[in-house]
């Protein structure tokens, strides 16, 4: 028998490594890989996309596949069941509701309600919240989500997440380049395709050895859902500081000064984007609900994000634009009381949440009335 | 050790595997007479370097300098405290002269003591040149001050060696020098005194001392190749020992973190005995093939497949959300086999890197959970620290109980108290604390258990013929049954708390 060859194992490795590894790059297989996935088989689909940054913690994590995203979320749980109107939720951090239990997110108290339409249809929310303040990657994931065939996308803004020069700060947008360039050409945003913010990957950084980072956040979002499904936990759950109550006299929001926020400082664009993808299904636009402070300076600045003068005439373009474009609009910015917010002037209490989801259930039962 | 550490050790491993194995077929047989002789020393500074440059930072002042330091010393100590072989044995040392038996070749000793000291002296100037600093993981203390501790090393050495004579009370001592070392580090108050303690010598706030502040890289293992040495001399079974060869024994740098313990006599005949006939070049090829297929497969176990079940093994915070039974087995078989990789992971890179230098560490896992009974086991689980606690502690317990100490109690109770003993032992060896006891006290119930059933087994089975098949389910169920019990046994050993411990059974039993 002949003697094992240490130089001919070496070199087919070598090519072996190689070989997969330019393969890997050629085709790009991660949004495929991130499609399989044990949720909804194993273990139960998550109720809210994956999103931490303490993993070990909060037994998920942020990644940017998509793919994987959606298929560890309950929506993906098979075809939709008859008898259901289906509600996506889609916002910023209040909707996917950071510091609050999978069970008191809106979405979660719009379905505790047990609300029927006219119709005998079950309302069923489906909560598409991510946090991080961007329209734009509100609109990534609505492309994302039109596939589950909502009957009605409710999109919960604020005046953060609207300046055009935030629209790609997000991670989650930056390394989807591809699909952000392509909403971009599509509806013709006015955001720049090139931006150096959108990330797009060498041959190299393509490569199996490139891409492990984001292999191993696809693999380690399948072995969290054991620790899912064990505790029921999905985020970490922090002590926290209250949201300031007491302000800075500072009348600047972002790079804009008093006295006019004009229309065009805010991507307004992104939310007729949202209404053209959309196509028959209808959305509601809702201003979501802030902290209105009684503290020092409150008569400057309703909290720590917004100065009054530019939140005053945001609420004014959005009303007007609602009107203009004839969407559907519900201005809740007032709706929850300042003791109902952790610890941001978005984020709401489990208190909170069912005020502002009892409002949002109302109103989707009366529009189809 | 990470993954960067192993590559680069690896690499050097690789390096020099290639280098021998070509010097081995060098016909004039010069290259490898040179490899030959630069192979211990490179074993040497490589394990010593590596004590400094794997010890884990810790808040308190050059402690991460004076943590190796101190192993180097309690080696060079051990070392002289066993220069005079006790009576029973003794080979001739390789580096003695003429002078007699225990008289250590003085030229060859000094020699490595300069090595030694140069390789501290050159970490500990490390401090002056920012471009180097640091191999270890802060700032190493003013040379001088190095120089001060290396020469009461030394010194200390010396004295002992001079004391070691006839006295064996000097191995006991140091055994229970060694002993209260680890009980030290072993048992959280006091390791928080310690830490104390060093917080107030170096000006530091002693209100913030913490168990935490001081971890003695490797220290078990040194500490149980230490006793391993001095026991043997003691009882004159020792080989003698050159200071290189010894300092290799104690911190060959693959086995410093997780083990395996080896045995020194052993340890020291692939140290001697590299192969420089005719058949070298194909010996050295076989060691580097052999050595980076364990590491492999080591990397593999641990960064692979443990680190991947460590996210979803039970700990102390999972542990008291899990919501239903089905997920709390599930954890729990994670963690058992998480483990099991982890640690047999590290055993693999150990052995390949010692294969690597032309070391055959000792093997320290054999399929354990295939094991049909806790006795086998403890056969093949942690092998190597089983057969210390085997020969240093069950053994000669129960020898004296059957004669001296206890000769009138029976065959059963001797067991047990054997069985009992060194399982707690082991369990404490882990750590001071009720779980790990508890741990200890859950295998000893068990080895007693096993033991006892299969006496009574064996009388009631002798002679009666069983079928194969019947074998082999017996086999099967047996395997799972000692499985589980190895599973649950975890519980107490992952779980600090025992209110938790309890809880958790509780879970897994539908509680």
């Amino acid at each position: 028998m002949r003697g094992i060859s240490t130089r001919r194992i070496a070199i087919k490795a070598l090519l072996l490594f190689v070989v997969v590894n330019v393969v890997f790059a050629l085709t790009d297989p991660l949004p495929a890989i991130g499609s399989l996935s044990a949720y909804n088989l194993i273990f139960p689909g998550r109720p809210r996309l994956p999103y931490s940054d303490f993993p070990e913690r909060a037994y998920s994590l942020s990644l940017y596949n998509l793919n994987a995203m959606f298929a560890s979320h309950e929506i993906a749980a098979g075809p939709r069941p008859s008898g259901e109107y289906r509600v996506l939720l889609i916002g910023d951090s209040s909707v996917w509701g950071f510091l609050l239990r999978p069970d008191d997110t809106l979405a979660a108290r719009i379905n505790a309600g047990g609300r029927t339409l006219p119709d005998g249809r079950r309302l069923r929310a489906y909560n598409l919240g991510y946090p991080i303040m961007s329209v734009t990657k509100d609109l990534l994931l609505l492309q994302h989500a039109m596939r589950y065939e909502p009957d009605l996308i409710v999109w919960l803004v604020t005046l953060e997440s609207l300046p055009a020069g935030r629209q790609l700060l997000h991670p989650l947008t930056q390394n989807n380049a591809g699909a952000v360039r392509g909403l971009i050409a599509d509806y013709g945003l006015p955001l720049d395709a090139s931006d150096a913010r959108l990330l797009d990957p060498s041959f190299i950084e393509r490569t199996l050895i490139g891409q492990r980072r984001n292999m191993a956040d696809v693999i380690r979002l399948q072995v969290y859902g054991a620790l899912w499904a064990a505790t029921g936990i999905d985020q970490d759950y922090p002590d926290y500081e209250p949201a300031a109550i007491d302000l800075e006299a500072d009348e600047t929001f972002h790079d804009l000064k008093p006295p006019v926020l004009r229309a065009e400082d805010l991507a307004l664009e992104v939310l007729r984007a949202g209404h053209h993808l959309a196509g028959d299904t209808p959305i509601l636009i809702v201003n979501e609900p802030i902290l209105i402070s009684n503290g020092r300076n409150s008569d400057i600045r309703y909290n720590f994000f917004y100065p009054r003068w530019a939140y005053d005439q945001y609420r004014v373009i959005m009303a007007e634009q609602a009107r203009q474009q004839g969407w559907r609009y519900l201005d809740l910015w007032d709706v929850v009381p300042m003791g109902e917010f952790t610890n941001s002037a978005v984020h709401l209490t489990p208190a909170g949440s069912q005020l502002l989801a009892d409002r949002i259930a109302q109103q989707i039962v009366a529009g189809e009335q | 050790m990470s993954l960067t550490w192993i590559v680069i050790f690896t690499a050097g491993g690789l390096l020099f595997g290639a280098l021998a194995a070509l010097a081995a077929r060098d016909a004039t047989g010069r290259l490898n007479a040179l490899t030959r002789r630069a192979r211990p020393w490179l074993m040497l500074s490589a394990s010593v370097t590596a004590l400094y440059w794997l010890q884990s930072s810790t808040p308190i002042r050059h402690l991460d300098f004076w943590l190796p330091t101190g192993t180097l010393g309690l080696t060079g100590l051990v070392w002289a405290a066993t220069l005079k072989p006790r009576p029973a044995t003794g080979a001739k040392r390789p580096d003695q002269t003429a002078a007699g038996p225990g008289t250590p070749d003085l030229r060859a000793t000094l020699l490595t003591g300069l090595v030694m000291a140069g390789i501290v002296a050159l970490i500990a100037s490390t401090r002056y040149v920012d471009a180097l600093c640091c191999l270890t993981p802060s700032r190493p203390p003013e040379i001088g001050a190095a120089g001060m501790a290396l020469l009461m090393c030394v010194a200390v050495s010396v004295i002992v060696a001079r004391l070691a004579t006839g006295r064996a009370w000097l191995d006991a001592a140091l055994v229970a020098l060694l002993l209260a070392l680890f009980v030290a580090l072993k048992t959280e108050p006091l390791t928080a005194g310690v830490s104390a303690l060093l917080r107030a010598l170096t000006g530091q706030s002693v209100s913030q001392a913490s168990a935490l502040d001081v971890r003695w890289l490797g220290f078990s293992y040194i500490a149980f190749r230490l006793i391993h040495v001095l026991r043997d001399h003691a009882g004159g079974r020792l080989p003698a020992l050159s200071l290189r060869e010894f300092v290799t024994y104690v911190v060959f740098f693959p086995a410093l973190a997780a083990g395996p313990i080896d045995r020194a006599e052993r340890f020291v005949k692939d140290l001697r005995g590299w192969d420089a006939g005719p058949n070298a070049a194909a010996a050295r090829v076989e060691d580097v093939a052999e050595g980076l297929r364990r590491i492999l497969i080591g990397v593999f176990k641990k960064f692979a497949i443990a680190d991947s079940l460590a996210l979803i093994a039970l700990n102390p915070i999972n542990a008291g959300q899990i919501q239903s039974m089905g997920w709390a087995w599930v954890l729990l078989y994670a963690y058992a086999f998480r483990l099991y990789f982890d640690f047999s992971g590290y055993t693999d890179i150990a052995i390949g890197m010692g294969r690597l230098f032309g070391a055959r560490l000792p093997e320290n896992f054999d399929r354990p959970y295939l094991r049909p009974n806790l006795t086998m086991f403890w056969n093949s689980w942690h092998m190597t620290l089983a057969n210390w606690f085997r020969a240093y502690w069950f053994n000669p317990l129960t020898r004296w109980l059957r004669t001296a100490g206890g000769a009138s109690l029976n065959a059963s109770v001797i067991i047990f108290i054997g069985q009992t003993s060194t399982m707690l032992l082991i369990g404490l060896w882990h750590g001071v604390t009720w779980n790990y006891a508890l741990w200890g006290a859950w295998h000893a119930a068990g080895l007693f258990i096993h033991n006892r059933w299969t006496a009574w087994a064996r009388s009631r089975q002798a002679g009666s013929p069983t079928s194969a098949w019947r074998a082999r389910i017996t086999h099967m169920l047996s395997v799972a049954l000692t499985f589980h019990f190895v599973a649950l046994g975890w519980v107490w050993f992952v779980l600090p708390d025992v209110g938790q411990a309890v809880a958790l059974f509780a879970r897994l039993f539908g509680g």
